[in-house]
């Protein structure tokens, strides 16, 4: 399970980054959150959005590369202190983090931290067994 | 039938050997005594033909190019009299003069004994029917494989080129099992036949024999799928003889050649000098048994590599591999010989990407530079920084090794390099000599 999210392969080129972000503009999918992922040539852009089907849709027919990995979206509170409770909750299980990005502002007072591990069933269960706020697909979908 | 001439076919390398080196000692004595081009050409080489005693000696005698034809045309390299010829055919000339080859009757009955054996090689019989269509006329395809379908009994059908709708009727309604054209009118033709609405219950083709053009695996593949057949590569020129100098059989593993009527060398294009067995060069030919226009050591700018084992089919003469491109497209890169397909050979070998690339090669400072972009694919696309980097340098290590040089590989976006066959632009050379 988990939230759909968008991964998108770029050269490193003037533009890229824009004409991809008009396309899905122009196809009216609407970012929630996004991160790039940057070496010396090339770049994974990776993306939540309201609508992943339709965005990998129109991606895929303008030509890019794209592929459809699982996250966990969880809410956190906006205060010091409350990603590092969240991310001891899975270090002290071995759970290790391929990569990890967040945001605010979409949610009263909340921070949104996407998180890529390997078990994300496994990892769900521990987080909110711990009490951490993981949100359902939907919920991030509708952002 | 699985081989038309056992004896040729299957005869051990040394009794090869001893074949080719009589006939070519032979050879050269005709060419000095008829040819004043070749007797001149000799004489600079202070090469007499006593001094030719066998296949090795060869290395003595100076290769032939293009050029010598264009010195001599039309009829200036022909080794007997007019009336003696039966047969002219040209080349296109489309990059210079027209080459001109003549052949005397036998010369025409050795080309369908080569023809019969690369067609049953290929799996045809003489119940066979084989639609060709190879455009008849100047251009050697057509006759060529005509003549040996005809020698070995198949039912021929003389299409032609052109007129595709045609040519579908006829797979249609005639059912052929043999397809000879070249590889891009098959595709075309499988394109047309599904756009008519047919698909592959309609026809009945076993296998085609296809050449006459540089085509890739990637191009094989597709042309077997759509056409529900074994696609296989034959190759010749007209200078040399046409269609059949050499052909894969059902193994598919290198064309094999003609060597009781062909002799073949790989050299360095640059050195003249022979490569070992299995190393790219470009292939030269020396015609053992032809009359009307032999050649002796015909550089043909094809570049291939060579593999004397005996194959699966049983055969135990050398095959060459499919044709890498022309020495024309070679680069040389700090030294080391490099031709722009062995990249895409490694391409589909590793499978992980599209087989389209492009070169770029460079000068910083005095060192060259060579930097190999390659095309992603959706399918081996992952989310991870990890799992791309590790598929560049996977592509690195292999193209380093393969070509001994230290490679720069850039994956790039998906469709965003030229594609086609042949002349797409495959190398960018921004030094400045």
């Amino acid at each position: 399970m988990g939230v759909r999210q968008i991964s998108v392969f770029l050269e490193n080129k003037a533009g890229r980054l824009s004409d991809v972000t008009k396309v899905l503009g122009d196809n009216n999918v609407d970012i929630s959150a996004l991160s790039i992922a940057d070496t010396a040539h090339f770049g994974i852009l990776r993306l939540i959005v309201n609508n992943p089907d339709l965005a990998e849709k129109v991606l895929k027919e303008n030509g890019y590369t794209v592929s459809i990995s699982n996250v966990i979206a969880i809410a956190i509170d906006d205060n010091p202190g409350a990603l590092a409770k969240a991310l001891e909750v899975l270090t002290d299980e071995d759970i290790t983090i391929e990569y990890i990005y967040a945001f605010t502002g979409k949610t009263e007072n909340k921070a949104l931290v996407v998180l890529k591990v390997e078990d994300i069933d496994k990892a769900t269960a521990l987080l909110r067994s711990r009490n951490i706020r993981v949100l359902d697909d939907s919920e991030v979908y509708s952002l | 039938m699985r081989y038309w001439n056992e004896h040729f076919e299957c005869m051990s390398r040394d009794e090869m050997k001893v074949l080719q080196s009589r006939r070519l000692q032979k050879l050269v004595d005709r060419v000095y005594n008829r040819v004043p081009h070749y007797r001149a050409k000799m004489m600079e080489a202070g090469v007499e033909p006593g001094d030719i005693k066998s296949v090795e000696d060869i290395v003595k005698l100076p290769f032939t190019t293009k050029q010598d034809m264009r010195d001599t045309y039309p009829f200036g390299m022909f080794a007997v009299d007019m009336d003696e010829i039966t047969r002219i055919h040209a080349s296109s000339g489309t990059t210079g003069k027209q080459t001109v080859v003549g052949y005397t009757a036998r010369d025409i009955d050795n080309w369908a004994e080569c023809m019969a054996r690369s067609l049953v090689g290929a799996g045809a019989s003489r119940k066979s029917m084989v639609h060709v269509a190879y455009g008849y006329g100047l251009f050697t395809g057509g006759l060529g494989v005509h003549y040996g379908a005809e020698k070995m009994g198949c039912a021929v059908i003389p299409v032609s080129s052109g007129n595709t709708a045609r040519q579908i009727t006829i797979l249609k309604d005639f059912k052929p099992d043999i397809l000879c054209c070249t590889p891009s009118y098959a595709l075309y033709l499988a394109e047309e036949l599904y756009a008519s609405g047919c698909s592959l219950d309609d026809i009945n083709l076993k296998a085609g024999v296809f050449g006459a053009e540089p085509w890739s695996e990637e191009m094989r593949k597709e042309i077997e799928e759509k056409l529900g057949l074994k696609a296989i590569d034959i190759y010749g020129l007209s200078e040399i003889m046409g269609p059949a100098v050499s052909c894969e059989c059902l193994e598919q593993k290198g064309m094999h050649i003609q060597e009781d009527h062909f002799l073949i060398e790989i050299i360095d294009p640059e050195t003249g000098e022979h490569v070992p067995e299995g190393e790219l060069g470009e292939v030269v030919f020396t015609t053992l048994t032809k009359e009307g226009f032999p050649l002796i050591r015909y550089r043909t700018r094809d570049i291939s590599c060579i593999d004397t084992s005996q194959c699966a089919c049983g055969r135990t003469t050398a095959r060459m591999m499919k044709l890498c491109g022309r020495t024309d497209d070679m680069l040389i890169i700090r030294g080391v010989n490099v031709f722009p397909s062995q990249i895409e050979s490694v391409l589909l070998e590793l499978g992980e990407t599209a087989p389209h690339y492009l070169i770029i090669v460079d000068r910083v400072g005095n060192h060259d530079t060579i930097e190999v972009q390659v095309e992603m694919t959706e399918s081996f696309f992952s989310d991870s920084v990890k799992y791309i980097e590790s598929l560049e340098h996977r592509i690195k290590s292999k193209l380093d090794s393969v070509l001994g040089l230290n490679v720069r590989v850039r994956l790039v976006e998906p469709k965003t390099l030229a594609r086609s066959e042949g002349k797409a632009k495959r190398v960018i050379d921004k030094r400045k000599m």
